[in-house]
């Protein structure tokens, strides 16, 4: 069978669209008709980490363990329990690893508070920096300097200038 | 010249920064503390997987240090431990199985097959009892003490080096 540029064509399109199919998320993920708890659902099941794939989502992973934690969360959901009911349910069981925003309590603070802090000192060090060479001031140069200086110039001045009227 | 030492300051921070972020990349991130140390084993109501008819407890757990497995027919992982699990058994511990996310047939064939370590074994064939323990894969194993509480999670594959060097400790510490 000869393969011509479109059928190739096509068929890259059809694995494109296989794998993107794949990548939008887990196989079986729970459909509410009513769309708040949907909107809930699909949050959760995005900011819970499956603790057994190491950076997916558990609303991403078609692992096992993440299926029945999607399954947690809708049956959880359906009976009333607040999101904060089911990521405390979810960190009893399998630790602050499962949140991917961290709770900001002490422990966490350094997490939080850390890049606002090193921007803080950064901008700290630059006010001092501006501040310091505020003071420094150019002084003028006195006759004999001036004197120096211009003997100076001429000095290195003039060969090269030679050389470029030569040109 | 002034003494600007507080120009180091950033490179200090670098030092400091570099260290701590190479110190994480060494560490294994498929193991982690378990967020059940300390508590008490969770409340279950399930059957054995010997008999269908006996329903078992959390209070099955008091009055002795117990390594608790979670395994399943399903899990080839399983199977290269249950050798083990047999010389822990040998050495007098405790052990109690449970059967997670598998059927009666397929649980009791597989103990025929590899040797029954177990004094008997939890039947969770929806996975409960494991989602409530945390596990999120077989084999995983708790040490629980003799009041119920767990000890020791020991995540994964137990080893024939992990027998001396991890569990008997483990087990002893908690007598």
């Amino acid at each position: 069978m000869a393969v011509t540029p479109r059928g190739l064509v096509l068929a890259l399109v059809a694995a494109a669209l296989v794998l993107l199919a794949g990548g939008a998320g887990a196989n079986d993920l729970h459909r509410f008709d009513n769309p708040a708890l949907q909107t809930r659902y699909d949050d959760l099941t995005a900011t819970l980490r499956c603790p057994k794939c190491e950076n997916q989502a558990i609303g991403d992973s078609n692992s096992p363990i993440a299926g029945d934690m999607r399954g947690y969360v809708a049956r959880a959901l359906a009976r009333g329990d607040s999101d904060d009911d089911i990521r405390q349910a979810m960190v009893a069981r399998f630790g602050d690893y499962v949140l991917y925003r961290p709770r900001l309590e002490w422990r966490t603070i350094a997490l939080w508070a850390g890049p606002g802090v090193v921007v803080l000192l950064g901008l700290l060090a630059i006010g001092a920096l501006i501040r310091s060479r505020r003071g420094e001031r150019v002084e003028a140069l006195n006759r004999e300097e001036r004197q120096r200086l211009e003997t100076l110039l001429s000095r290195h001045q003039s060969p090269d200038d030679q050389d470029r009227s030569h040109q | 010249m002034k003494k600007r030492y507080w120009l180091f300051v950033p490179l200090m921070l670098f030092v400091v920064l570099a260290l701590l972020l190479w110190q994480g990349l060494g560490r294994d991130p498929s193991t982690r503390d378990s967020a059940l140390l300390e508590k008490p084993f969770p409340a279950f109501s399930l059957t054995t997987l010997e008999d269908p008819d006996r329903v078992v407890d959390a209070s099955l757990l008091e009055g002795q240090v117990t390594l608790v497995n979670v395994w399943g027919e399903w899990c080839p992982t399983c199977k290269r431990e249950m050798p083990q699990l047999l010389a822990l058994k040998e050495r007098g511990v405790h052990l109690v199985g449970v059967d997670y996310k598998d059927t009666r047939e397929k649980g009791r064939a597989f103990l025929d097959e590899f040797g029954n370590p177990f004094a008997l074994n939890i039947f969770d064939p929806e996975g409960g009892l494991g989602f409530d323990l945390g596990v999120y894969g077989a084999p995983e194993s708790f040490v629980v003490d003799a009041k119920g509480n767990i000890r020791y999670h020991h995540t994964g594959y137990i080893t024939p080096e992990d027998i001396d060097d991890v569990i008997m400790p483990e087990i002893e510490r908690w007598q």
